[in-house]
């Protein structure tokens, strides 16, 4: 059965079961990267996108559920060479280790940061409360945040 | 233009040839290996396995390491080009590869720095002094004469060449051994070793480009997912497949004795013929009996053991009969990797032959295990590194190679991609083993240790693939055929195995530390970071302000009287000067700070950590708001990647200490995702403050040091706040509760 979805600004048809999880639509049938499987159970946020403006564990949301909101991935925000504000600041503060579960986290920021243009470390680390990471980098996701949020006030 | 294509023409028709017959015969030619060989070097000599000049003038530098996510290859790529004499950006890396590649065994133990480290620095050195002569005959010039800068050689009369030029002129001059007689750089020439550049491999995993081995997408791929059984040692006993083979997408169901595995052209569909295919199937009653949990300590200490004596001294006098004897057991749980992406891998068995992509720390150990299972010769099976998310060391990465190639087996010619889901992670991976220890010693009235009794009862954290005796890999022991696991390797002091560190640092006149490695495994025992080195700094370091407290002594004071190590003594006065330590200061109940000192492997880093808590005594949640370490690791190659390292080891070390534990009933683990396992969350994790020595002395890994004593100091922090102490990691609000009540 075929969808239509607008992901990172391209309206996209899927043939894909409507009860797919959208995690497997986007990384499986548009070569996406960035959700990651972490868990399947929207306990890790590796899988987050942002759907219609809110963080989505797309793990754990149905093809059929996206209907017309458009859905933005880490591809979506910056590339290599055009990184996002948000991409160059957790590149400036070396924000990663394995980076598997920073995709997610970035997403996570993403939406932090559309409603709130000065986050303080507490929110910061609020916002983040849900996404674990296991390789310990936490301190400098909150620092990679800080500074995206003070170059976006620029 | 025309000149360089004549002359390259000239010098591979003519000079080539006589260069590559004169110079060849070195000792090594003749299989000597010089002395002092770098480690990773003695069984990959040749220079071209190392280091490569592309037509595109980039250098490739091979190496038989993984980047885990710990920054390796960035590493690597610093000190080939400061070797070189090469811009960074040049350089290219190609890391664990069986295909092509040197085999440097395992990525582990924080050795990738010292041992591939070593020798890409020896090969590289060479390869500049290689270019050098070689332009030297080229410009007819003494080499005192001659420069080698930004990958080009340059004349003092203002010739120059690149070495891409001269390679291309002489295409035999690195198709030789490395003699590694040429002294590297001094660390005070150094100008790209030493900086905290960029992760290379950063920017592509920061914007989605495709990284890991779970974004691999070959044409043709399918998907598979194996139904493990509901516990260890239950066996396949009847199956009823219909269902599965009329789902959606299903390819093939794979069952070899009770391995069992289904594959489908799309990823929810393997899934869902899983859940299908795990309905379906019937399992024996078997299982293996596994510990009470509530008393780790006893049920460890009645498994078979097999005991040793690793370190002792002066037991030939008697211990001083009127010290004071002070004794005291602790424990540690059984600790999961917890990566947060579950392993996966991907296999193609084509024309014969077997790939394998995988996320490995044995690329080539794997390829060896792999193929005695699939009974094909090495030469038939080919690993090749493709990262994952970050290990801690062994989890369930190599196992899901095998099921893969399990499976590809089945469908030749189409490529088979698996990821373990959640659950087969936490229950089927190996698990750090948990530890029991027993430490008695003596005081003088001086407030002197004059005797040191240790014992220390742990399964092996070591049983990696590529082991002798068996095969370590979860489903080769499910195959009809089955493989037996190999037995637990006996690895010596220093390095150690439940026994790593088990060997206190202090000047300890008389002493004697038994190792007690146990036999039977009833938990599946592998590598998590550090190998037993976190149970025992944690009982070592615990007792060490036991004794303090029993001497009335400060417990740095006490721990100083105790070592003559400069640098041991160095980095404990870093820390406590950092910290602001003040002696004598007192715990109030709910605040309160501690040491602990450690050097990692007896041999590798040294560590000194200050840890300060709050707790909070209704609830018996500890909170850890900073935590300041000293770090000597030698002459450090990136200091901003030493660092993420370094504190990476502190938050799994808060983690492990608070928060984690496998979980098990008689028969089963219970712990099987992150509720169950819970791990430290943003708004817990503590602010860290890293003081990186500065020091001219060769490399040790960063990757592994600040974890045990951390655990360590966070224990004395919780003693020094409420004068009571848990000697039973994790510190959950449960035991925490009790312990104040
Ligand atoms: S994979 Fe979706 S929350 Fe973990
Ligand atoms: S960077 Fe590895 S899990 Fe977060």
């Amino acid at each position: 059965m075929s969808t239509r979805i607008t992901v990172n600004g391209e309206s996209r048809m899927v043939d894909a079961a409507p009860d797919t999880p959208l995690l497997y639509v986007l990384r499986n049938d548009l070569g996406l990267n960035g959700p990651k499987y972490g868990c399947g159970l929207g306990q890790c946020g590796a899988c987050a996108a942002i759907i219609g403006g809110n963080l989505v564990r797309t793990c754990s949301m149905p093809l059929r559920d996206v209907e017309n909101d458009h859905v933005t991935t880490l591809e979506g925000l910056g590339s290599v060479e055009n990184p996002h504000t948000l991409q160059k600041a957790f590149i400036a503060e070396q924000a990663a280790q394995c980076g598997y579960c920073t995709s997610g986290i970035i997403m996570a920021a993403k939406v932090l940061l559309d409603r709130n243009r000065n986050p303080d470390d507490e929110d910061i680390k609020n916002a983040l409360a849900d996404h674990l990471c296991r390789c310990g980098t936490h301190n400098r996701v909150v620092r990679a945040v800080r500074r995206a949020a003070v170059e976006l006030a620029r | 233009m025309t000149d360089l294509v004549l002359s390259r023409r000239r010098f591979t028709q003519g000079l080539g040839i006589v260069v590559a017959t004169f110079a060849w015969t070195t000792r090594s030619a003749i299989g000597q290996a010089p002395p002092n060989l770098p480690f990773s070097l003695r069984n990959n000599r040749k220079l071209e396995g190392w280091i490569r000049l592309e037509p595109d003038n980039s250098v490739v530098i091979f190496t038989g390491k993984a980047e885990l996510g710990q920054g390796i290859l960035t590493a690597l790529a610093q000190i080939a080009a400061e070797e070189l004499n090469v811009e960074f950006d040049k350089i290219r890396m190609v890391s664990a590869d069986t295909t092509r590649g040197p085999d440097e065994q395992y990525t582990f133990g924080s050795q990738s720095v010292e041992q591939s480290g070593a020798a890409i620095r020896a090969a590289g050195t060479e390869t500049r002094a290689i270019l050098l002569a070689a332009a030297a005959r080229r410009f007819d010039l003494p080499e005192t004469q001659l420069k080698a800068m930004a990958g080009s050689v340059v004349a003092t009369d203002g010739r120059r060449a690149t070495y891409w030029q001269i390679a291309s002129e002489q295409p035999e001059i690195l198709r030789r051994e490395i003699a590694a007689n040429i002294v590297p750089k001094r660390p005070a020439d150094y100008r790209i070793v030493g900086q905290s550049i960029n992760r290379v491999d950063l920017p592509p995993k920061l914007t989605g480009r495709a990284s890991y081995v779970q974004d691999m997408r070959l044409p043709g791929m399918i998907f598979a997912r194996v139904v493990r059984p509901p516990r260890y040692g239950a066996k396949l006993m009847a199956l009823d497949d219909t269902t599965v083979r009329s789902l959606p997408g299903v390819v093939a169901v794979i069952r070899d004795g009770h391995f069992l595995a289904v594959a489908a052209e799309r990823e929810e569909q393997a899934i869902a013929a899983l859940n299908a295919l795990a309905s379906g199937a019937r399992w024996s009653d078997d299982g293996i009996s596994l510990p009470d949990m509530s008393n780790l300590a006893r049920e460890l200490r009645q498994l078979r053991s097999e005991t040793s004596v690793v370190g002792t001294a002066g037991q030939s006098e008697p211990a001083p009969p009127d010290a004071k004897r002070i004794s005291a057991e602790y424990v540690r749980s059984y600790v999961s990797h917890g990566s947060i992406g579950p392993s996966c891998a991907v296999a193609l068995l084509k024309d014969g032959h077997m790939t394998v992509w995988s996320h490995t720390q044995g690329a080539f150990p794997l390829r060896g295990d792999l193929a005695k299972v699939l009974g094909m010769q090495n030469s038939e099976v080919d690993v090749i590194h493709t990262q994952g998310s970050g290990c801690y060391g062994h989890n369930g990465a190599d196992d899901v190679a095998l099921d893969a190639a399990l499976v590809a087996r089945a469908v030749p010619g189409r490529p088979v991609k698996i990821q373990w889901m959640r659950d087969d992670e936490f229950a089927w991976a190996p698990i750090g083993p948990a530890m029991t220890t027993k430490v008695e010693a003596a005081l003088s009235s001086e407030g002197r240790i004059v005797d040191w009794s240790y014992d220390v009862w742990s399964n092996s954290h070591a049983m990696r693939p590529g082991q002798a005796g068996g095969v370590n890999l979860l489903a080769a022991w499910d195959l009809s055929v089955p493989f037996t696991k190999s037995p637990p390797p006996r690895i010596p002091q220093p390095f150690g195995d439940g026994d790593r560190n088990a060997v206190p640092p202090y000047e300890l006149a008389r002493k004697e530390i038994r190792n007690h490695l146990l036999l039977d495994t009833p938990i599946r025992n592998g590598s998590f970071r550090t190998l037993g080195a976190h149970g025992n700094v944690f009982t070592i370091e615990s007792f060490m302000d036991e004794l303090a407290e029993a001497a009335q002594l400060d417990p740095i004071a006490f721990r100083l009287a105790h070592l003559k190590d400069p640098r041991a003594r160095a980095v404990i006065e870093a820390a406590a000067a950092t910290a602001g330590w003040s002696a004598g200061a007192k715990g109030d109940g709910w605040r309160g700070r501690g040491f602990a000192y450690s050097r990692y492997k007896t041999i590798g880093m040294y560590a000194a950590v200050v840890v300060d808590v709050s707790i909070d005594r209704n609830s018996g949640i500890v909170r850890v708001p900073k935590v300041v370490i000293a770090a000597d690791i030698g002459s450090v190659v990136n200091p901003d990647g030493a660092r993420n390292q370094l504190e990476g080891g502190i938050v799994q070390a808060v983690s492990v200490t608070l928060k984690e534990q496998v979980t098990f009933d008689r028969r089963q683990i219970t712990s099987r995702d992150w509720a169950g396992y819970p791990i430290l969350t943003f708004p817990e994790v503590p602010s860290i403050e890293v003081v990186l020595m500065n020091r001219s002395d060769p490399s040790l890994g960063a990757g592994e040091g600040s974890l045990a004593p951390t655990s360590a100091a966070l224990a004395n922090a919780f003693a020094h706040a409420t004068a009571r102490r848990i000697r039973l990691l994790p510190m959950t609000p449960e035991r925490v509760k009790a312990a104040l009540a």
